[in-house]
């Protein structure tokens, strides 16, 4: 900079100068952060196209695996991970959204509802191996349920149930609290306000979130692995049979699980394979994502404010 | 379990008891009814330690406008909630001595405070329509307390419409009825929230600064509404808005740190303070 103007009571100073650059050098580096974070994720999903091209048609969904899993599909996979999704669904959706419309509604501040708040917390961070011993313990061998689809959708269940209670607790919270206020200073009850004004305003949030969290927990290997998954079970090829191949206390295929198989334990398996099945994979949570967030989506636009 | 405990004084409820309010000269009054609405006697409120009314002693009167004045903090809206007991839905609140509403001691034992809520009507700051059409909005006390069960719906636009003519807004959203009434402008929510009191027959109105969120258009309209809802319900106003409290009340209490000061007819309080207090605050020398 030439030396200050003295006809200009604004003039630009050295130190404008310098904090003009740190600025500049601060977005830069976000910037290049923000691509260190998407690229891999192109990487990743191009990468596992490639290797998976060969492999990928209609039949290798639809198709049951044949020839000790070196030829035909993934169908019994794919559906038996979807089946483990809906399940784990019915099981965790009322006990994750009722306890955490206790927590947001009627819980007051006491060491009660701390204890329940630091053990959700807590509960958020067990490994899933733990959970998946938990479930063995639990499920297969206490409640007597064998290994089943229902002793798996259980212990995925119960892995989600602490981070469906939160994000339960944070939908409600963001229903403002005027609202609240309004219907109890008309005489109406906790119970009526949160059934006429509070879930009808937060129920989108509510169920995107217990849906992308089970559908996350589901493509998990570690909490069917003892409580449900097997490697191979012979189901129909088509009708009825196999579009719901596997009753609640049968085993089941599994993707992630398949994947596991293919991948380190059975030899002369197609690399494309492999592939493929993680690409349907992680088709599959996206799809479910997508139906989320579309099911979001028209919910707002039917919101009352 | 509430936190909230209330321990009933009733020392201080024999008729013959000398009023406290020494300073209130009941003959100096410009109203025709003199019945009591409100009767609070040795009220006490606590936040945790912190004592937000301290012996509150007063005698609201039937059919009429008392406005409730005072700097911030000074209690108005803790006194205000006390009347319908929602303080009881706020954490560790308690209160000692009696409040008589329509000469029903509202903290005895066998008072639901739902139909209290019910008849004690509350106004806010803030407009607070439900996030529902207009039409459920007027309904929605009539619902939760199953009153208009057995109405049929040409029944039920009945009240609706008495309703909101009765505030002045039949006229604009009768052609707009289903729409959420969260569109409408503030103003217009305002009237709506009174408008909702309305079918649940409400025997006191209270309005906590219902004009400060609004324009000076829309205070001009609301004061009229308020207005007209003199001698059919008894109206307590809190009000930060001097300028309003003389324009748009019968009555003042002057509140200061959680204590009555003064409660006088608006002129007597405007032209001839008793309290040095009062004046300093009225004349706009703190608060």
């Amino acid at each position: 900079m030439s030396k200050p103007d003295t006809n200009n009571p604004f003039a630009i100073t050295v130190n404008e100068v310098r904090g003009r650059n740190v600025e500049r050098l601060v977005r830069f580096i976000t910037l290049g952060m923000t691509w260190a974070l998407i690229l891999p994720v192109f990487f990743i999903l191009g990468f596992l196209l490639i290797k998976a091209w060969p492999a990928l048609s209609v039949g290798f969904i639809f198709d049951n695996p044949e020839k000790n899993m070196t030829a035909g599909g993934i169908w019994g996979p794919l559906i038996g991970t979807f089946m483990l999704i809906i399940v784990s669904l019915l099981i965790a959706a009322p006990i994750g959204i009722l306890a955490g419309v206790y927590l947001n509604e009627f819980a007051r501040d006491n060491w009660f509802t701390r204890f329940i708040n630091l053990a959700v917390v807590n509960l958020a961070g067990v490994p899933s191996i733990v959970h998946g011993l938990f479930g063995l313990g639990a499920f297969v061998y206490f409640f007597q349920m064998q290994r089943s689809l229902l002793a798996a959708s259980c212990t995925v269940a119960v892995m989600t149930l602490p981070v469906i209670i939160t994000s339960t607790k944070e939908a409600l919270a963001s229903v403002p609290q005027p609202f609240r206020v309004a219907c109890w200073n008309m005489g109406a009850s906790k119970w009526q306000t949160i059934r006429t004004i509070v879930l009808p305003n937060s129920i989108s949030g509510i169920l995107t979130g217990v849906i992308l969290q089970v559908a996350r927990a589901a493509g998990e290997t570690a909490p069917i692995l003892f409580t449900g998954a097997m490697i191979s079970s012979r189901i129909a090829d088509s009708g009825w049979a196999a579009m719901v191949p596997y009753g609640l206390e049968d085993r089941f295929m599994a993707l992630s699980y398949h994947l596991y198989i293919i991948s380190t334990q059975w030899q002369n398996v197609p690399e494309s394979f492999k592939f493929g099945t993680a690409i349907v994979m992680i088709g599959l949570v996206i799809a479910v994502n997508s139906f989320s967030i579309g099911f979001r989506i028209y919910l707002r636009s039917r919101k009352k404010w | 379990m509430s936190t909230s405990s209330i321990t009933p004084n009733t020392s201080t409820s024999s008729p013959t008891a000398e009023p406290t309010m020494k300073s209130w000269n009941p003959q100096s009054m410009p109203t025709t009814n003199d019945k009591l609405s409100i009767r609070a006697r040795d009220l006490n409120l606590w936040y945790g330690d912190f004592q937000a009314l301290q012996d509150v002693n007063i005698d609201i009167r039937k059919g009429i406008i008392t406005g409730l004045i005072g700097p911030s903090g000074c209690g108005k809206t803790t006194l205000l909630r006390c009347f319908n007991r929602i303080n009881e839905r706020y954490e560790n609140v308690k209160t000692t001595g009696d409040i008589e509403i329509l000469d029903k001691n509202i903290y005895d034992n066998d008072v639901a405070t739902r139909q209290l809520r019910r008849r004690i009507g509350m106004v806010f700051q803030r407009p607070n329509p439900l996030p529902i059409s207009i039409y459920d909005n007027v309904l929605f006390g009539a619902n939760i307390h199953k009153t208009h069960k057995q109405l049929t719906r040409s029944e039920r636009n009945d009240v609706v419409q008495q309703a909101l003519e009765q505030v002045a807004l039949w006229d604009t959203v009768k052609d707009k009825l289903k729409t959420r009434a969260t569109t409408l402008t503030l103003e217009q929510q305002q009237k709506l929230c009174i408008a909702r009191l309305i079918p649940l027959k409400p025997d006191v109105i209270l309005m906590d600064e219902p004009c400060s969120a609004l324009d000076a258009e829309g205070i001009e309209q609301v004061e009229g509404l308020i207005e007209s809802l003199r001698d059919d319900y008894t109206v307590v106003i809190v009000t930060h808005n001097m300028a309003q409290a003389r324009r748009a009340t019968d009555e003042c209490i002057f509140m200061l740190m959680g204590e009555i000061i003064e409660h006088s007819s608006t002129a007597d309080m405007f032209l001839n303070p008793r309290e040095e207090k009062t004046e300093m605050y009225i004349q706009g020398r703190y608060g």
